[in-house]
């Protein structure tokens, strides 16, 4: 496996150790997408009076991301059998986003809403979803847990591990492709992306899984699965039906985070500066490209002479 | 899996296919309603206007719920010059009733909101899904539809075209021809947002619920057959140009540069000054007329709303005459289907005479001539526009001519601009056997 990484630091799979038992192996897997709903931010408008995020009239969307996500659970259940839920945390409109999914190929999806979550930051979030993950699992145990990379809404990447920590599963983080999955020795074996090269990982399961984005192209849904999809009763929940005890980690009360002020960048004073190109060689083009820059950093200067002369 | 069969598949998911597919849904049918769009209503165009009388019929209690903008109070009807504008206005305290009868409307809200309308009467609705073409049995009987994704066929005892102007489906499964360029024309409308007192006070309105409409005719279309319109909604104004393709095409302007000289105009500038434009958007409206009309029924299968040409160019109505097809096809299907009777074109009679006897082909009858008229009498859209602006002007200019030499000139001016009085007199003639 070696031979097809990138970066040579790192040779060969480093296997995690499994927090807990292996799961006895059962006949396919039960893996459960965390998708979000989020408003379409190619669509967002503000408003030209108020200045504020007019979010009426807005469509919303599956968080992109988690797109990858699903498209890679339903990729395992049609390799090795299974089921894939998608579960989701919001208002009752979310279920817009959950039949989308259903329409896309899912087999179930499970909707965690109540007037208690509203507000939620991403440690209450991670919370209320590990919750009601718990409460899947009571069924069947759940082998994978996926989600996208981050939200484009909030961009904070932390609902996906915070889950993986408080259910006390591997995480996988900014997973670029799944190798394979050994479902009788319970492993899987993903490349992850990091800085300066890729790791090849493998688990146990169960673990969860951040999918990295433009890692596979989502498919198009059957006519059945789009019959199904806008038929098919939806599991809905409130923070009691998830098994959630303490409401005060639940929303607002469960959420440390506090946005402080929203506002618009200043533009940087220092603006660009033009380097006339018209009529110049490449070589003066060049030339007058460095003077500009060591204008700026004599230091620059100083050391790319320094490495020169040496 | 066993081919799903419903009683009535409806593609598409505008006024008239929501209007079928709620009538339907309502009577207990089992509908499937399927739409190309993302979401039902991301792909519909209009002004927009909605005309109350139409909707009440079919969801009476409607005003409670919908995403109304404004009801309109003052209607105006400007004929365009290049630098002016002449017009009438009315305006109503009696449009100020219980229940108003014209309103503006935000069509990707209100689209969104008569859907979950249909889907809470019982249809199924499923979207991102291109019917290709309808399935037909041995007999030549429509008895399904395939769509772009796999998995189908699916079944039903009746297909409801509800497409929309252009009429790919029809079209690709032989049941008519290709829309014709005289027949149909092209409309770009864009949305200027403005705070909402400023919209109030711009238009002279009393309160966030009352609203102006402009219909334009004259210069704004450049010599083609076509009109304007300025409407106000709540926070915004929309103001567009349609003119026939046909026209566009030969006379090679683009619309976006016709609909830039219509906000440029010295009548409408101020009226958006300040506004920032939110939305651009174009769409093709059917204004063939009566005689465009395509076959409405075959066996399996009928037509309704701009598929069918059901638009009143004159007045300015598409909307309402699509959801009224819309529930006159439900309410025959519903008949049929009582009776046990299967949807043959024979059976569809039901439907063809529920639309004569409608206002949907009266109004289209009464004003069968008008497309025919206008694209031979240019000089509607053009000479007497200017002629009235000019005319105006000189007789309010004073200027120390006396007033008998200038309405002198102003009828030299009518005679020199159409050849002799004569002509003059058959344009009037045209246009009032046209309107009867």
């Amino acid at each position: 496996m070696s031979e097809k990484l990138n970066e040579p630091d790192f040779p060969a799979a480093e296997a995690i150790d499994a927090p807990e038992e292996p799961v006895e192996t059962r006949k396919g897997l039960n893996i459960v997408v965390c998708i979000k709903q989020v408003p379409d931010s190619a669509q967002i408008r503000v408003h030209p009076v108020t200045n504020t995020i007019m979010r009426q009239g807005v469509p919303t969307i599956i968080n992109p991301y988690d797109l990858f996500a699903l498209e890679e659970a339903m990729r395992l259940r049609d390799d090795y059998g299974g089921t894939v839920t998608v579960l989701t945390m919001g208002p009752p409109m979310a279920e817009d986003a959950l039949r989308r999914a259903l329409g896309l190929g899912a087999d179930k999806a499970v909707l965690i809403t109540d007037r208690r979550f509203a507000g939620s930051d991403t440690l209450a979030t991670s919370f209320a979803l590990t919750s009601a993950l718990t409460k899947l699992a009571e069924e069947a145990p759940i082998d994978i847990v996926f989600t996208g990379k981050q939200t484009i809404d909030g961009d904070t990447a932390q609902v996906g591990p915070g889950i993986a920590r408080r259910m006390g599963l591997n995480q996988l983080t900014y997973v670029s492709a799944i190798d394979s999955l050994e479902t009788e020795a319970a492993t899987i074996t993903v490349r992850r992306r990091s800085e300066g090269g890729v790791q090849v990982l493998q688990s146990k399961l169960p673990c969860l899984i951040t999918m990295l984005e433009d890692t596979n192209h989502l498919r198009r849904g059957t006519l059945q699965d789009m019959l199904r999809a806008a038929r098919a009763p939806l599991t809905v929940w409130s923070a009691d039906d998830a098994g959630i005890e303490d409401p005060m980690k639940c929303g607002l009360r469960g959420s440390p985070t506090v946005v402080k002020r929203v506002f618009a960048p200043q533009p940087r004073a220092e603006k660009a500066e033009m380097v006339a190109v018209e009529g110049k060689t490449p070589a003066q083009i060049g030339d007058a490209i460095l003077d500009v820059l060591f204008a700026k950093s004599p230091k620059l200067e100083a050391d790319v002479s320094a490495k020169i002369t040496a | 899996m066993p081919a799903e069969h419903f009683d009535a598949i409806v593609v598409g998911a505008g006024p008239s296919g929501n209007a079928a597919a709620y009538t339907m849904g309502k009577a207990g049918l089992n509908v499937l309603q399927i739409d190309r769009g993302e979401y039902p209503g991301s792909k519909n165009v209009q002004g927009a206007i909605l005309y109350a009388d139409a909707l009440e019929r079919i969801i009476p209690d409607f005003r409670e719920t919908a995403p109304l903008e404004r009801h309109v109070v003052e209607q105006r009807f400007w004929m365009l010059s290049e630098k002016s504008h002449t017009g009438t206005h009315h305006r109503s305290d009696t449009f100020n009733e219980e229940k108003p009868n014209r309103y503006t409307i935000l069509r990707a809200q209100f689209d969104k909101w008569f859907s979950k309308q249909v889907r809470e009467a019982g249809v199924t609705l499923i979207t991102e899904t291109t019917v290709t073409e309808l399935v037909k049995n041995e007999a030549g009987k429509v008895i399904g539809v395939l769509t772009d994704r796999e998995g189908g066929p699916v079944y039903a005892d009746v297909v409801v075209l509800a497409e929309g102007v252009n009429g790919l489906v029809g079209q690709r499964s032989g049941l008519r021809s290709e829309i014709k360029p005289q027949h149909v024309a092209l409309a770009v409308k864009e949305t200027h947002f403005l705070p909402e007192e400023t919209v109030r006070e711009r238009f002279n309105l009393a309160d966030e619920d009352e609203g102006v409409v402009i219909e334009v005719l004259g210069s704004v279309s450049s010599g083609m057959v076509g009109t304007g319109f300025l409407y106000t909604n709540k926070e915004s104004i929309s103001i567009g140009v349609g003119c026939l393709v046909a026209d566009f095409a030969r006379e090679k302007i683009p619309p976006y540069e016709l609909l830039d000289r219509f906000k440029n105009h010295p009548s409408v500038k101020p009226l958006l000054k300040g506004a920032e434009m939110k939305e651009y958007v174009a769409h093709l409206i059917p204004e063939g007329g009566y005689d465009a009309i395509p076959q409405l029924t075959g066996d399996g299968w009928l037509i309704v709303g701009d598929a069918g040409q059901f638009v009143n160019a004159v007045h300015r109505e598409g909307s309402n005459l699509a959801m009224t097809s819309g529930r006159l096809a439900g309410e025959s299907l519903i008949a049929l289907k009582a009776q046990g009777l299967p949807a043959t074109n024979d059976n569809l009679k039901l439907y063809r005479d529920a639309l004569e006897d409608s206002v949907v082909i009266k109004d289209l009858k009464k004003y069968r001539k008008i497309p025919g008229l206008l694209e031979k009498n240019r000089q509607l859209f053009t000479t007497y526009p200017a002629l009235l602006n000019r005319s105006m002007n000189a007789f309010l200019r004073v200027d120390g001519r006396d007033k008998r030499s200038k309405e002198t000139e102003i009828l030299k001016g009518l005679k020199k601009a159409r050849g002799n009085w004569l002509n003059v007199a058959f344009d009037m003639l045209k246009v009032a056997r046209a309107w009867r």
